[in-house]
């Protein structure tokens, strides 16, 4: 039996393995601490703030959705009311003038998701699939309509506020510079992947993915589908909670509007944007959305449309979202095939792009007509100047619409064949070496 | 009281046939699916502003036919183009895809017609009281509605439970592989019933628009009550869904109107100096009701 087990167990890491490993974790704690040295300006270590918290709200929904196979509606409930607590628990801590240090707090936040997750997570993790979804959805409906009732606690539509820099400070630190309130939210989204990495490795995280797989064979083996669920919902609250904490000490506020339907949808697409079959993946799409979010709502007023319909393009032709794409790859670069696809790549990218082009000329120019049409007709979007009333516009986003898509399909269509003929022999040549 | 049962059963009953317009749609096409079509509430919406601007333009008949087709048609490409795609990725991709389809569509009716309420009106021909009941006048483009919405239901029940094409329909929902060895297209089938299932939504919304607000987030008021109404009617099964409709109806338009009364039944059991809290919650719940302007 002894000797079966050994046999089954994969070979320890050698010292090479090891050091790629903590190095990597290594160099991401140095690029964390080196980051507002290069880009210091106000703008961008908010921006880097926001970045943090999205991926820990992220990765704390990847433990549901990626690794357990459960699709949750309402997520933000558990930030939300972890954010809730620990303005409150700032204000108390402030007034009492506990000994409590700011650093220290997201903690409470992190057992308030916890706990309300214990609580409500017996009922919905019941099953998977269809009846989870439902089930968090009306969770979420539930709190976020308690949230404008119960007015005392989470202080109706405009919410309840705190003053961070009332708290103990630690090493001279008030943490009232955002400078400070970023190596605070770098520090703890540093810790809570590490934490959520850990956890994969786990046998209780092996176990998560049987239960994603294939729940009845989990029951022949004698675990319980259901409280391998309700364990992992748990941890996922516990890290929505520390999110959410940290999104309310950033902001110093905490509205209805954290436990919204918007909230979670927002992780939801963040994680699925990144590729929810990687440990990597919804950090690259808090990233991404992060960025995206900030960065199209300076260049277009319709952003949201824009965010929306590039959704559904990766559920439609990219499921495994940008790491999926990404990973694609990683065999054809270890057969050292990859120069073959690039130029098809390339080819496809053209009329790809003018697709794109025209679906930004003709939402623009509607947008110009039904939003303010009294307006000079000449108007800016993405830093490209053109007249939303002359026909020339209309016919030129037309044309590149109809033509760039139809083209695309096919230069897209040749692509897919020149990455499976890539990958042929990629694994071609594995097999002769 | 008895003014008030009779006029909230009218009002109930007539929420719940509405609801049904909606559900049967809905329920149909989670038997063929499997998945919860969040984009349905959404069709529901682009019917009431798309029979606003037909209105508008044509006049309000042509726009009952016409905006229920439109949706119809656009609810028919996306199972053909964009559905049956997702469908090779599982069942959760397919949900994502109806999330972010629901997402997109408020973004575009909200480009299109903007946030604020439109004024989408009852035509003239039907703005009359039908009736006096208690002394309360009962509008006749209600009772239109009412009766709208029962005879979709009786030729919907009797095209699916008396015609050929109805059972295939039937057919093709349980066993679509033994369908399709029968020489059918089960995949046009299914992009038939999509499409009939959102011109049916549509159609409830045409004729709700004028009487309740047409406005962009009139989908996302509605989603949670319609699945509410799917569940609680046992996930795809019609003669549930109906049941469920009318409690639902009845049961929200009577927990609405009694709201009021409440706190007038209990007031004298109410210690005194305690502040009164009824009313704030009262008025809240009005304003987060959907059928805000009947009561």
């Amino acid at each position: 039996m002894s000797d079966i087990t050994a046999r089954a167990a994969p070979p320890p890491p050698t010292a090479a393995d090891n050091l790629k490993f903590y190095g990597l974790w290594a160099a991401v704690a140095i690029f964390l601490l080196v980051l507002p040295k290069v880009f210091g300006s106000g703008g961008a270590l908010t921006t880097f703030s926001l970045i943090g918290i999205s991926i820990i709200f992220a990765l704390s929904y990847n433990i549901l959705l990626g690794q357990t196979g459960m699709l949750s509606f309402g997520h933000a409930v558990y930030y939300g009311l972890g954010g809730f607590l620990v303005i409150h628990a700032i204000n108390i801590i402030g007034g009492n003038k506990w000994a409590i240090p700011l650093p220290l707090v997201p903690l409470i936040g992190g057992l308030t998701g916890l706990a309300f997750a214990i609580l409500l997570g017996w009922v919905s993790t019941q099953r998977s699939g269809t009846a989870f979804a439902m089930i968090s959805l009306g969770v979420a409906e539930l709190v976020a309509s308690s949230a404008l009732i119960l007015r005392t606690f989470f202080g109706g539509e405009a919410g309840i506020s705190a003053n961070r820099t009332k708290l103990l400070s630690v090493f001279g630190w008030n943490f009232g510079p955002q400078i400070q309130i970023y190596y605070l939210v770098a520090a703890w989204t540093l810790i809570c992947m590490i934490a959520m990495y850990a956890l994969t490795r786990t046998p209780l995280g092996r176990m998560c993915n049987a239960v994603r797989d294939n729940p009845e064979r989990v029951q022949f083996v004698g675990y319980d589908p259901h409280v391998v669920r309700y364990i992992a919902f748990c941890f996922s609250g516990f890290f929505a909670g520390i999110a959410g904490s940290l999104a309310a000490i950033n902001f110093e506020i905490a509205n209805s509007a954290y436990l919204g339907a918007v909230q979670s949808g927002t992780v939801l697409f963040a994680a699925y944007i990144g590729g929810i079959g990687f440990f990597i993946g919804p950090i690259v799409g808090a990233i991404f959305v992060t960025l995206l979010s900030l960065g199209l709502s300076d260049l277009t007023h319709v952003w949201q449309l824009y965010f929306g319909l590039f959704f559904i393009v990766v559920v439609m032709y990219a499921p495994g979202g940008i790491t999926g794409l990404l990973m694609m790859h990683r065999p054809l670069i270890r057969g050292g095939t990859l120069g073959r696809v690039l130029p098809s790549y390339l080819v496809a990218l053209v009329p790809t792009l003018a697709l794109m082009i025209g679906l930004m000329l003709g939402i623009e120019s509607i947008v110009h007509y039904t939003m303010n049409p009294m307006e000079d007709p000449n108007v800016k979007a993405f830093g490209i100047p053109f007249n939303a009333a002359n026909p020339v516009t209309w016919a030129v986003a037309l044309v590149l619409i109809v033509g760039g898509f139809s083209i695309a399909r096919m230069t897209w269509k040749r692509a897919a064949v020149a990455w499976d003929e890539a990958l042929t022999t990629a694994r071609a040549k594995e097999l002769a070496a | 009281m008895l003014e008030l049962v009779v006029i909230s059963t009218l009002n109930g009953i007539l929420f719940g046939m509405l609801l049904f317009l909606m559900a049967s749609g809905l329920t149909v096409i989670f038997s063929m699916l499997g998945v919860l079509n969040f984009a349905h509430a959404s069709f529901y919406m682009l019917g009431a502003f798309f029979g606003f601007q037909v209105s508008r333009w044509f006049g309000f008949w042509p726009a009952l036919l016409i905006a229920p087709l439109l949706a119809g048609i656009i609810g028919a490409g996306v199972e053909r183009f964009g559905l049956r795609r997702v469908h090779r990725n599982g069942h959760v991709a397919e949900l994502l895809f109806t999330f972010g389809l629901a997402f997109a569509i408020e973004e575009v009716v909200q480009i299109i017609w903007g946030k604020s309420p439109v004024d989408f009106r009852v035509p003239a021909s039907l703005d009359f009281p039908a009736f006096t009941i208690f002394s309360t006048n009962y509008p006749a483009y209600k009772m239109f509605m009412l009766l709208v919405s029962i005879g979709i239901f009786l030729a919907l029940l009797l095209v699916l439970k008396r015609t050929r094409v109805g059972m295939i329909v039937q057919a093709a929902l349980t066993h679509p592989h033994m369908v399709g060895h029968l020489g059918h297209n089960v995949g046009r089938i299914f992009m038939m019933v999509f499409g009939v299932g959102t011109a049916l939504a549509a159609v409830a919304g045409v004729i709700a628009g004028p009487a309740l607000v047409t406005q962009s987030n009139m989908a996302g008021l509605l989603g949670p009550i319609l699945f509410v109404v799917v569940v609680v009617g046992g996930l795809g099964s019609l003669p549930g869904a109906f049941i469920a409709s009318l409690l639902i109806g009845l049961v929200q338009t009577f927990a609405v109107s009694m709201n009021g009364s409440l706190s007038e039944v209990f007031g004298p059991m109410h210690p005194p100096g305690w502040p009164i809290s009824g009313t704030s919650l009262s008025r809240r719940s009005r304003r987060s009701c959907p059928m805000c302007c009947w009561c």
